[in-house]
C-alpha cells in the first residue's frame, strides 16, 4: 500500500475514534448539568404534578448508560431523535441550522481566506516598510476589538445612519440568493475582520520564515523579481502553517461565531445550541456537540493531510 | 410635548380614549388648540401592508401549542391566529370575543357562556361549542403541561348545553372570565387533542409558516368572523432577543415595532425620529422573596427591617429609569381593579430598619442575598443598592450572584432569600391565589397563613363589590406588615413603534397592546 493512503487511513480511523470518545465526554457532559430538563422545559411555571408527568414522558427514569447506548444506536442509524422540548425532528431542525451556519462561514471564508493570503503576500514584499505596517496594524487592530463591538459598530454606521446593509440578518426558505447575499452581508463583514487578521499574521511570518532559507537567496541571485519568490517559491513550502491557521479559523467560523448570529439575529446553529442548553433539550444538544465535533476533527485532518502531502519527502518515499 | 400630543391623537384616532382621558391628557400637553383637524382624527383604518413586528423573548425550542406558551415570543404568536372566549380590555372590563353572552348563578358556581356562531377554523371548519369545551378539558386535564392547568384546577365540570359552555365550579368564583381570558386558553379544533401545534385558530392571521425562534409568517385570515380588526394583508414576527438588536432593527426601519425596550435607552429611543417609545404601568412586578418558614427569616422583625432598609424611590429611577412605579411589599398596585388605597406606602427608614433589626435580636452574621442576572432586568444592581440602603441601617446583606443557568429551577422558590419578578394577573383573587395561599405551588415566600387562605377564598366568592374591597384591604395589610415579599417597584411594559403605525392603544395587560398590536392598529 503507498504510504500516503496507509497514513490517510490511519488518520481516519484515528478521527473516528476521537469523535466516539468525544461523544462519551458530550453525554457525559449532558448528563452533568446541574438542573433538571423537565423543571427546564416548564420553567416557572412548573408544578410538581406537570414535572411528573413530563419526567415520565420524557423516559428521564431509565439509567445513564441504557440512555447513551440507545442514543448511539440512533445516531448510528442516522436517527438523532426528537426536541423534547418542541417535538420538532432534531436532523431536520438541525440540518436547516447547519446549513445556515455554512453558508455564513463559507461566504466569509470565500473573502477571507484568499484576502489574508494575498494581503500576506504583500506585507513579506513590502517587510517593514509602509504597505506592511499599514496591513498589520488594520488587522491587528479588527481582530483585537471583541466581535460583537464590531458588530454594533457595524450596525450604527451601515445600518442605521447610512441604511446601506440590513441589521438583521435572518434568512428564511422562499429567499433568492441574491437577498440571502443581502441579509448576510453584515455578519459577513464582521467575520471577515474578525478572522482576517490572525491568518494574515501567520501566512506572513511563515513565508518570512521561509525567505531565510538557502533557495530563496539563489532565486534572488537568478534574478526573480522578489513578488515571484516569493508566490512560486517561499509560499508552497510555507504551507503547512498557513493551512492550518485557516482551517483553525474555518472550524471557528462553524462553531464559534454564536456572538455575531446573536448581535444580527442569524438563525445558524450556535443559537440553537444555546437555546437548547438553556432549556435542558439534552438530544439536541448532544447531537450539535456531535456536530461541533465532527466539524473540528474533521476540518483538521484535511489539515494534517494537507500538510503530510505539500512535504514532497512524504509524497515521494524511497 | 410633541410626542406627548401625537400620541394623545393617535388614541382619538383610533377612538378609545375617553372624553375625561384626552382632556386630562391634553392639559396637561397644554395644546388643545393645536388639535389636526377631525376628518384626519376620524381616523378610518387603512387595509394592506406587512408588518413586521421584533419580538425579545423566544426560542428555537418554543412550540405553537398555546398550552406551552411561557414567553413573549409564542405569546404574541398566539395572538396572532387565535382567540379566546373573553378578553380583558385596556380598562379592566370583560370583553366578548368566541363567547357571545355570559351569566353565573348567584354564588358564582355555575357559569354559563353562550359561543358565538357562524365562527370559523383557519381549516375552514366550524368552530363549535365542543371545540370550545374540549380546548378547557385538554388545558384542565391533570396530565396536561399547559401553564393554564394552575387556573383550571377550581372547575369541576366543564359541559356543553345546546350552544353553551357550562362550568360548574368547587368554590364560588366571581372572577372566572378573567381567569378564562388567560392566552393559554386559545380555542382549538377539538381542542388541539390531536395535534396540539397545529397553529389553526379563530385568529386574525393564519400561519402560514413558523420557524421557533427565528421568524413566524401569517397572512389575513380572510374569514376573519370579526371585521373591525387584522388590517394587514400579512404579519411576520421576527424573533430578535438582542436588545440593541432589535432597537437598531426598529430604527433602521426593518421591523414596526418592537417589545421590551430596555428602561436604560427608552429616552434615548423616544428622542429618534419616526419612532415612538409607548410605556404603560402594568402589574408585573420585581420582588426580592424571603422563606417566612426559615430562618432567619421566620422572624417578623427582621423581615421588616430588611422592608424598611430598601430605597424603592432610588430602585424606580436607577433600575428603571423612571419607567415604573414604587412597590409596597404586596403583589398589588393601583392597576388592579378594586385596589385598597388606604394602606400608607412604607418608605427607606434608617432608624425603623435599625429598630426593628436590634428587636428580631439576629447575630448580625451576615444575611446572603441569591441573586441572578435573569431575576429580573437590572436585578444585579438593584441587590447592590439593597445592599448599600441596609448597611446605613447596620444589615449585614452579602450578595451571591449567580449564573442565569438554572436559576429557576435551583434557586427561585428553593432557596429561602432570592430576587425574582412577578408578571402580574388580571385581577387581584389570581394573583393572591398564585401566590399567597398556604397550599399554593408558587407560594414562594412560604406564607403559609390560615386566616389569609380563608380572606382569599371568601372575596373570590363574594360578588358584592364593596365588601370584596374591603376583604382585598385586609389581605393587602397583613401581607405588607407580614409578608415575605419585598417588593421594591412595579415595572412599566415599554414597547416603541416607528410612526407610520397608527392606532394602537395602551394596554396594562401586557407589552404589545396586550399582544393585540397587529389586530388594532394600520398604517398610515
Amino acid at each position: 500500500m503507498h504510504p500516503v493512503l496507509k497514513l490517510v487511513a490511519q488518520r481516519l480511523a484515528l478521527g473516528l475514534l476521537l469523535l466516539l470518545a468525544a461523544s462519551v465526554l458530550i453525554f457525559i457532559g449532558t448528563q452533568i448539568l446541574p438542573g433538571d430538563v423537565a423543571q427546564s422545559i416548564l420553567g416557572q411555571s412548573a408544578t410538581p404534578q406537570s414535572l411528573a408527568n413530563l419526567r415520565e414522558e420524557l423516559g428521564l427514569n431509565e439509567p445513564a448508560i441504557t440512555r447513551y447506548f440507545n442514543w448511539l444506536g440512533g445516531i448510528l442509524h442516522g436517527d438523532l431523535g426528537r426536541a423534547l422540548t418542541n417535538g420538532q425532528d432534531i436532523a431536520t431542525a438541525m440540518g436547516k441550522r447547519l446549513g445556515n451556519t455554512l453558508f455564513l462561514a463559507s461566504c466569509a471564508a470565500v473573502i477571507a481566506v484568499p484576502m489574508a493570503i494575498l494581503l500576506g503576500l504583500i506585507a513579506v514584499r513590502y517587510q517593514g516598510r509602509w504597505p506592511d505596517r499599514v496591513i498589520s496594524t488594520i488587522t491587528l487592530a479588527t481582530v483585537s476589538v471583541p466581535e460583537f463591538l464590531l458588530g454594533y459598530i457595524a450596525v450604527y454606521f451601515l445600518s442605521v445612519q447610512l441604511q446601506w446593509f440590513p441589521s438583521l440578518a435572518t434568512v428564511y426558505d422562499g429567499m433568492t440568493l441574491g437577498e440571502k447575499l443581502y441579509a448576510v452581508s453584515m455578519p459577513v463583514l464582521v467575520l471577515v475582520l474578525v478572522v482576517l487578521g490572525h491568518m494574515m499574521r501567520m501566512t506572513r511570518a511563515a513565508i518570512l520564515n521561509v525567505m531565510q532559507s538557502a533557495y530563496v537567496e539563489t532565486a534572488e541571485l537568478k534574478g526573480l523579481r522578489k513578488f515571484t519568490i516569493i508566490a512560486r517559491h517561499a509560499f508552497p513550502n510555507a504551507i503547512a502553517p498557513v493551512v492550518n491557521v485557516v482551517m483553525i479559523n474555518l472550524a471557528y467560523l462553524v462553531v464559534g461565531v454564536v456572538v455575531v448570529e446573536v448581535v444580527f439575529v442569524y438563525p445558524g446553529m450556535g443559537q440553537y445550541l444555546v437555546d437548547h442548553v438553556a432549556k435542558r433539550d439534552v438530544p439536541v444538544v448532544q447531537a450539535c456537540g456531535l456536530v461541533f465535533a465532527a466539524v473540528y476533527i474533521g476540518l483538521n485532518l484535511v489539515a494534517d493531510l494537507v500538510s503530510i502531502l505539500a512535504n514532497p519527502r512524504l509524497r515521494h518515499p524511497k | 410635548m410633541k410626542d406627548d400630543l401625537a400620541k394623545l391623537i393617535d388614541r382619538i384616532d383610533a377612538a378609545r380614549l375617553s372624553r375625561r382621558g384626552f382632556m386630562g391628557g391634553a392639559a396637561a400637553v397644554g395644546a388643545l388648540a393645536t388639535l389636526r383637524t377631525p376628518a384626519y382624527a376620524a381616523g378610518e383604518p387603512k387595509k394592506g401592508g406587512t408588518l413586521k413586528i421584533g419580538v425579545g423573548g423566544g426560542e428555537t425550542t418554543d412550540a405553537l401549542d398555546p398550552g406551552l406558551s411561557d414567553s413573549p415570543a409564542p405569546f404574541s404568536v398566539g395572538r396572532q391566529w387565535g382567540d379566546t372566549i373573553v378578553n380583558v380590555t385596556p380598562t379592566g372590563e370583560i370583553e366578548m370575543r368566541l363567547a357571545e353572552t355570559m351569566s353565573a348563578n348567584e354564588d358564582g358556581t355555575v357559569w354559563t357562556f353562550n359561543i358565538r356562531q357562524g365562527v370559523k377554523f383557519h381549516d375552514g371548519s366550524d368552530m363549535t361549542v365542543d371545540d370550545v369545551v374540549a380546548t378547557f378539558k385538554r388545558h384542565s386535564d391533570e396530565n396536561s403541561k399547559s401553564g393554564a392547568l394552575g387556573i383550571m384546577k377550581g372547575i369541576a365540570d366543564i359541559k356543553a348545553e345546546g350552544n353553551a359552555v357550562v362550568m360548574t365550579l368547587s368554590d364560588g368564583n366571581a372572577d372566572l372570565p378573567y381567569l378564562l381570558s388567560d392566552y393559554h386558553l386559545i380555542v382549538q379544533p377539538k381542542g388541539g387533542v390531536d395535534n396540539p401545534n397545529a397553529g389553526i385558530g379563530t385568529g386574525p392571521y393564519k400561519v402560514v409558516s413558523a420557524d421557533p425562534g427565528v421568524r413566524y409568517a401569517f397572512e389575513k385570515n380572510a374569514d376573519d368572523w370579526d371585521t373591525t380588526r387584522g388590517h394587514y394583508d400579512a404579519v411576520e414576527i421576527l424573533v430578535i432577543n438582542d436588545a440593541t438588536a432589535r432597537t437598531s432593527a426598529l430604527q433602521s426601519g426593518q421591523v414596526h415595532m418592537i417589545n421590551r425596550i430596555d428602561p436604560k435607552v427608552a429616552k434615548l429611543l423616544g428622542r429618534s425620529p419616526n419612532v415612538q417609545v409607548k410605556n404603560v404601568s402594568g402589574r408585573g412586578h420585581y420582588v426580592f422573596i424571603m422563606h417566612c418558614d426559615t430562618a432567619p427569616f421566620d422572624n417578623n422583625d427582621l423581615r421588616l427591617a430588611l422592608k424598611y432598609a430598601i430605597n424603592r424611590v432610588e430602585m424606580v429611577d436607577k433600575i428603571l429609569d423612571g419607567y415604573g412605579g414604587v412597590g409596597n411589599d404586596t403583589p398589588i398596585n393601583a392597576a388592579y381593579p378594586l385596589f385598597d388605597e388606604t394602606v400608607p406606602q412604607r418608605a427607606y427608614d434608617v432608624e425603623k430598619a435599625k429598630e426593628h433589626y436590634a428587636a428580631s435580636g439576629h447575630d448580625g452574621s451576615p444575611i446572603e442575598l441569591l441573586v441572578a442576572d435573569t431575576a429580573f432586568p437590572g436585578a444585579v444592581d438593584a441587590a447592590a443598592l439593597f445592599q448599600q440602603s441596609a448597611e446605613a441601617a447596620g444589615i449585614p446583606l452579602v450578595i451571591k450572584r449567580l449564573p442565569d443557568d438554572g436559576y429557576w429551577s435551583d434557586v427561585w422558590n428553593v432557596k429561602p432569600f432570592c430576587a425574582s419578578y412577578w408578571g402580574g394577573r388580571p385581577v387581584q383573587d389570581q394573583m393572591w391565589s398564585t401566590a399567597y395561599l398556604s397550599t399554593a405551588d408558587w407560594n414562594d415566600t412560604k406564607f403559609k397563613r390560615e386566616d389569609v387562605d380563608a380572606l382569599i377564598l371568601q372575596a373570590r366568592s363574594e360578588t358584592d363589590l364593596a365588601v370584596r374591597k374591603e376583604l382585598y384591604g385586609k389581605i393587602y395589610k397583613i401581607v405588607n406588615e407580614e409578608g415575605g415579599v419585598i417588593c421594591p417597584m412595579f415595572n412599566d411594559f415599554i414597547d416603541a413603534h416607528s410612526d407610520t403605525v397608527m392606532g394602537w392603544i395602551d394596554n396594562p395587560n401586557y407589552e404589545m397592546s396586550g399582544g393585540f398590536a397587529s389586530s388594532l392598529t394600520w398604517f398610515a
